[in-house]
C-alpha cells in the first residue's frame, strides 16, 4: 500500500469565476480551447489524414493533368470553349472533395463523442452551449477547409505554372472559394442537426444522406451554371453562383440557429435511444390538440376546446403572430410603393367598363373559381395555407413568411395601378372588405401557426427539447387549422360568393 | 454545499426523479444508494446543472442550479459514470485541456496536474496516450479530472467500481482527506461496505423517489429496529436471560451467548450487566451488533416493493 504520498493541497477550494453572459470575446476564446483540442485529435486520426494528404497534394495534379489532356482533346475537335469550362469546374471539385470530409469529422466530433461518452465530462464543465457548439463547428471545419483552400491552391498554382494558355477570371475564383467555405458550413451544421437527434454513428451515417444528396444536387447544378452561364466570362463573376452563394448563406444561418438550439446539454443527454414510437409521438399530438392548457389537461366539450383550448394555442402563437402582421403591413406598402414606380405602373385606362364588368361579377367569379364557387374560393384559400405550412416545415417557416404575404404585396400592387389611374379606393374596399374581415384575420393566424411550426426547431423554448416544442406546435398547428382556419375560410367563401358580388355591384352600380 | 428541493424530472412522460430533497452540509459525503435505474444518473445531472429540473430547485456551493449553472459546474467536480477519457491524447495534455476549461493558468495547471497524478499513483504514465491506460487507471485520471480544479462539492458516480482494491483503498483515503478539508461529496455506488465507511448520510432512492434518507444510526434504527447487542460469558447463561427479559429483548440465545435488542444502550446495558453478575454470571464482552448496511437496504428496498404491490392491489 502507498503511504508516503502527498497530502492534498488544501486551502480555499478555487471558485472559477464564469459569467453567466460571457462577451463574445470570452466565447470565442473558450471555444477556441476545444477547437485546438478536436482539430490536434483529428491530426491524429489516419483515417482523417490520409484523405486530407491525398486530396490537398495529388489529387489538384491529377486534376491538372486531366484538365490539360482534356482541354487540348476538345480542341482538336474546335470545342476549345468546353475545355476552358472545365478548369474552373475542376478547380471546384478540387476544393469540394476535402470538404466532403468536413462532414465525417462533424458526425465524429459530435456523435462520436456522444457515443464513447466523451462528451459528458465536457458539458460537466463551465462552458456554456455557445461555447461547445462554436468550438466543435470550428474543429469540424478547420481540416477540412485547410485541406480544401490547399488543394485549390495546388491545382492553382500548377495551372498557372503549367502549359495551360487560359486563366480563369479572377471573381471567379474568389466564387468558387465562397462556394466552398458556405458548402463546408452548411455541411457541418447540418451535420450537427443530424448528430443531436442520433445516438450512434451508424444512425448519423444514414442520416447524412440528407445532406449529402442535396449538396450533390446542388454541386451538379453549379457545374451546369459554370458550363452554361451566359456571364461564365464575366468579371463580375457568374450572377447564378451568387445567387446560390448568398441562398446557402442564408441556410447557413438558419442550421446554426437550428444547431444552437439543439446543442445544448438537456438535448444531448435527454435522448438516449434511436427508435421510432409513431404511436406515442401520435398520441401526444392528439393530446395537445385536445389540450385546454399548458398542463394538457383535455376538453370536456366542443366549446371549452374553442373558448379555451382555441385560446391557448393561439397565445403560443403571439409572437409568431405579431410578426406575421407586420410581414403583411409591409407587404402591401411595398406592393403600393412598388405600384407607384413609373416603371411598374400598368397604365389603366381611366374607362374601364367597371359598371359592366360588376354586373357579370357572378360569371367572372365562376370564370375563376369553378362552378361551385363557394368550394372553389375554399380550396384556393386552403391550397395556399395548406402549402404554406407544408412548406415551412422544410424551410425553417421562411416560406410561410413568403407565400402568403406575397398575395398582399400583390394586392398593394393594384391598389397603387388603381390609384394612381385616378379610381375611388371604394372598389378596391368593395372587393375585399366583406369576406376580407373574415378572411384577412384567418390568414394572418394560419401563417403565424405555419411560420410557427417551421421557426420552432430553430428556437425551441428554453428548458424544452426540441422535439417537444415541435410536437406542441404541432398539436397547436392542426388545433387551429380545423377549429378555426378551415371553417373561417369556409365561412368567408360563402361571403365571397353571394354578399361580396353583391356588395360591389352596389357600389359600381348605384 | 448541496441542498435540493422536491427536485423533479421528467423525461417527457417518463418520471426519472421525483420530489427529491437532500441537504449535505460542507465537509460531509452522502452516498446516494439505488437499484439501475433508480434516478441517481439524472439526479447528479441536474444537481451539476446539465440537465434542467422540471420542477423544484437546488443549490450547490451556494449557486443556484436554474439560475447559474456555469458558477454551479465551475463549484463542482463530476466523475461521470463512463469515464469517456479522449484516447488518442496523453494524459499530460488531457489534464492541461481540462485546466484550460477551468481557467487555471498555466502554472497551477502544471502544479495540480501533477500533484494528483502523484497521489494517485500515476506519475509514471504521465506521458502515455489515455487508450494505454488499464480500466483502473482511467478511472482514476478521471478523478483527477474531477478534482482537478479544487472544487468545494465532488460529485462522484462510482467512483471505485473499475479499480483492484488497492486502488480503491487509495481513492477512499483521498476521499477522506478531502472530507476532513471541508470538500462536500455526493457519492452514487452499488458497493454498500464502501458507502457504509465513507458516508455520513445515507439516501436511498428507487423508482426515483427518495424512500429514506439519514445516518447510518438513524436508518438502522427506523428500517431494522433498535441496536442488537451480543453478550458472551464464561460458564453456561443456565436461565440467566430470565433475569434481563424485563429490560431488554432477547432475539436468540445460546448456552454461553445471548443476543438482545435494546433502545437505549447507553441506559440499560449497565443494569443488564449488574444483574448477571448479581446472579453469579461472568461476562466475557458485551458488544454492539455492526450495523449493516446492506441489510439496511435491502430491507428498505423490500419494504418499498412491498408497499408498491399493495397500493398497486388497492387501485
Amino acid at each position: 500500500m502507498n503511504t508516503s504520498v502527498r497530502p492534498f493541497d488544501a486551502g480555499i477550494p478555487t471558485q472559477t469565476t464564469t459569467p453567466e453572459n460571457p462577451s463574445w470575446r470570452t466565447t470565442l476564446g473558450n471555444a477556441l480551447i476545444i477547437t485546438r483540442r478536436e482539430v490536434r485529435d483529428s491530426f491524429r486520426d489516419w483515417r482523417i489524414i490520409a484523405p486530407i494528404f491525398v486530396l490537398t497534394f495529388l489529387f489538384p495534379f491529377l486534376a491538372q493533368v486531366v484538365a490539360s489532356s482534356f482541354s487540348g482533346f476538345v480542341a482538336s475537335y474546335g470545342a476549345q470553349i468546353i475545355g476552358d469550362r472545365t478548369i474552373p469546374f475542376l478547380l471546384m471539385i478540387v476544393g469540394f472533395f476535402p470538404i466532403s470530409i468536413s462532414l465525417v469529422i462533424a458526425l465524429e466530433t459530435f456523435v462520436g463523442e456522444k457515443e464513447r461518452r466523451s462528451l459528458e465530462p465536457l458539458l460537466s464543465t463551465p462552458l456554456t452551449n455557445t461555447e461547445l457548439y462554436i468550438g466543435k463547428t470550428l474543429s469540424a471545419m478547420i481540416p477540412p477547409l485547410v485541406s480544401s483552400y490547399g488543394g485549390m491552391a495546388v491545382y492553382l498554382v500548377s495551372l498557372l505554372t503549367g502549359e495551360l494558355q487560359w486563366r480563369p477570371p479572377a471573381m471567379l475564383v474568389v466564387q468558387i472559394i465562397l462556394l466552398t467555405t458556405v458548402q463546408a458550413l452548411v455541411m457541418v451544421t447540418g451535420a450537427v442537426v443530424v448528430s443531436s437527434q442520433t445516438t450512434s454513428t451508424r444512425a448519423a451515417n444514414l442520416l447524412a444522406s440528407f445532406i449529402i444528396i442535396p449538396m450533390t444536387i446542388i454541386i451538379q447544378g453549379e457545374s451546369a451554371i459554370m458550363f452554361l452561364a451566359p456571364d461564365a466570362e464575366s468579371p463580375n463573376g457568374i450572377g447564378a453562383l451568387w445567387a446560390i452563394i448568398m441562398g446557402m448563406f442564408i441556410v447557413t444561418i438558419l442550421l446554426l440557429r437550428v444547431g444552437n438550439a439543439v446543442f445544448n446539454r438537456e438535448e444531448l443527454l435527454g435522448r438516449t435511444i434511436d427508435s421510432l414510437n409513431l404511436k406515442g409521438s401520435l398520441r401526444k399530438i392528439g393530446h395537445y390538440i385536445r389540450a385546454v392548457d399548458d398542463q394538457g389537461t383535455p376538453a370536456r366539450n366542443v366549446i371549452e376546446w374553442y373558448t379555451r383550448g382555441m385560446v391557448v394555442s393561439l397565445r403560443h402563437a403571439r409572437r409568431e403572430l405579431r410578426i406575421v402582421f407586420v410581414f403583411f403591413v409591409v407587404s402591401l406598402v411595398i406592393g403600393y410603393i412598388i405600384g407607384n414606380l413609373p416603371g411598374w405602373q400598368l397604365g389603366l385606362p381611366s374607362d374601364l367598363p367597371l359598371r359592366e364588368a360588376a354586373t357579370n361579377l357572378d360569371s367572372s367569379v365562376a370564370l375563376f373559381f369553378g362552378t361551385d364557387p363557394i368550394i372553389g374560393i375554399f380550396w384556393t384559400n386552403a391550397r395556399l395555407l395548406l402549402g404554406a405550412l407544408l412548406l415551412s416545415l422544410f424551410t425553417f417557416g421562411v416560406a410561410a413568411l413568403i407565400l402568403t404575404p406575397l398575395t398582399y404585396l400583390i394586392i398593394g400592387y393594384i391598389a397603387a395601378q388603381l390609384a394612381v389611374s385616378g379610381y375611388s379606393p371604394t372598389i378596391l374596399l368593395s372587393a375585399l372588405l366583406p369576406h376580407g374581415i373574415i378572411e384577412i384575420p384567418i390568414i394572418i393566424v394560419a401563417t403565424a401557426v405555419a411560420f410557427r411550426l417551421g421557426a420552432v426547431i430553430t428556437r425551441p423554448p428554453k428548458g424544452g427539447t426540441v422535439g417537444h416544442a415541435w410536437t406542441v406546435a404541432l398539436g397547436d398547428a392542426i388545433k387551429i387549422f380545423l377549429g378555426l382556419v378551415l371553417p373561417g375560410l369556409l365561412i368567408a367563401a360563402v361571403v365571397e360568393a353571394f354578399v361580396t358580388p353583391a356588395v360591389v355591384a352596389a357600389v359600381l352600380g348605384g | 454545499m448541496i441542498e435540493s428541493h422536491e427536485l423533479t424530472k421528467y423525461y417527457e412522460d417518463f418520471l426519472a426523479v421525483d420530489s427529491a430533497t437532500l441537504n449535505v452540509p460542507a465537509g460531509s459525503v452522502l452516498a446516494l444508494l439505488g437499484p439501475n435505474g433508480a434516478g441517481k444518473t439524472t439526479t447528479v445531472r441536474m444537481l451539476t446543472s446539465i440537465l434542467a429540473p422540471t420542477s423544484g430547485s437546488a443549490r450547490i456551493a451556494g449557486y443556484d442550479i436554474i439560475k447559474q449553472p456555469a458558477q454551479v459546474r465551475a463549484s463542482v467536480g463530476v466523475l461521470t459514470e463512463q469515464h469517456g477519457l479522449y484516447e488518442r491524447m496523453r494524459a499530460v495534455e488531457y489534464l492541461d485541456f481540462f485546466g484550460r476549461v477551468y481557467k487555471l493558468d498555466a502554472n497551477e495547471r502544471k502544479k495540480r496536474s501533477l500533484d494528483l497524478m502523484e497521489r494517485f499513483g500515476l506519475t509514471f504514465a504521465l506521458r502515455k496516450t489515455l487508450g494505454e491506460y488499464s480500466k483502473g487507471m482511467k478511472q482514476k485520471l478521471a478523478l483527477v479530472r474531477a478534482m482537478l480544479h479544487n472544487p468545494p462539492v465532488l460529485l462522484l458516480d462510482e467512483p471505485t467500481s473499475a479499480m483492484d482494491p488497492q486502488s480503491a483503498k487509495l481513492v477512499r483515503d483521498a476521499i477522506i482527506e478531502l472530507q476532513r478539508d471541508k470538500r462536500t461529496f455526493l457519492i452514487t455506488t452499488h458497493n454498500l461496505a464502501e458507502a457504509q465507511e465513507l458516508a455520513d448520510q445515507i439516501a436511498i432512492i428507487r423508482h426515483g423517489q427518495i424512500i429514506e434518507q439519514g445516518s447510518l444510526a438513524d436508518l438502522s434504527r427506523r428500517i431494522v429496529g433498535d441496536p442488537i447487542m451480543e453478550l458472551h460469558t464464561r460458564e453456561k447463561l443456565n436461565g440467566a436471560a430470565a433475569t434481563i427479559r424485563e429490560l431488554v429483548t432477547v432475539e436468540e440465545s445460546g448456552d454461553h451467548w445471548l443476543r438482545y435488542r435494546v433502545t437505549d444502550p447507553n441506559l440499560t446495558n449497565p443494569i443488564v450487566l449488574r444483574r448477571l453478575i448479581d446472579s453469579g454470571v461472568e461476562v466475557v464482552s458485551l458488544a454492539p451488533m455492526s450495523q449493516n448496511l446492506e441489510q439496511i437496504y435491502l430491507q428498505v428496498v423490500e419494504d418499498d416493493e412491498a408497499k408498491g404491490r399493495k397500493d398497486e392491489h388497492l387501485r
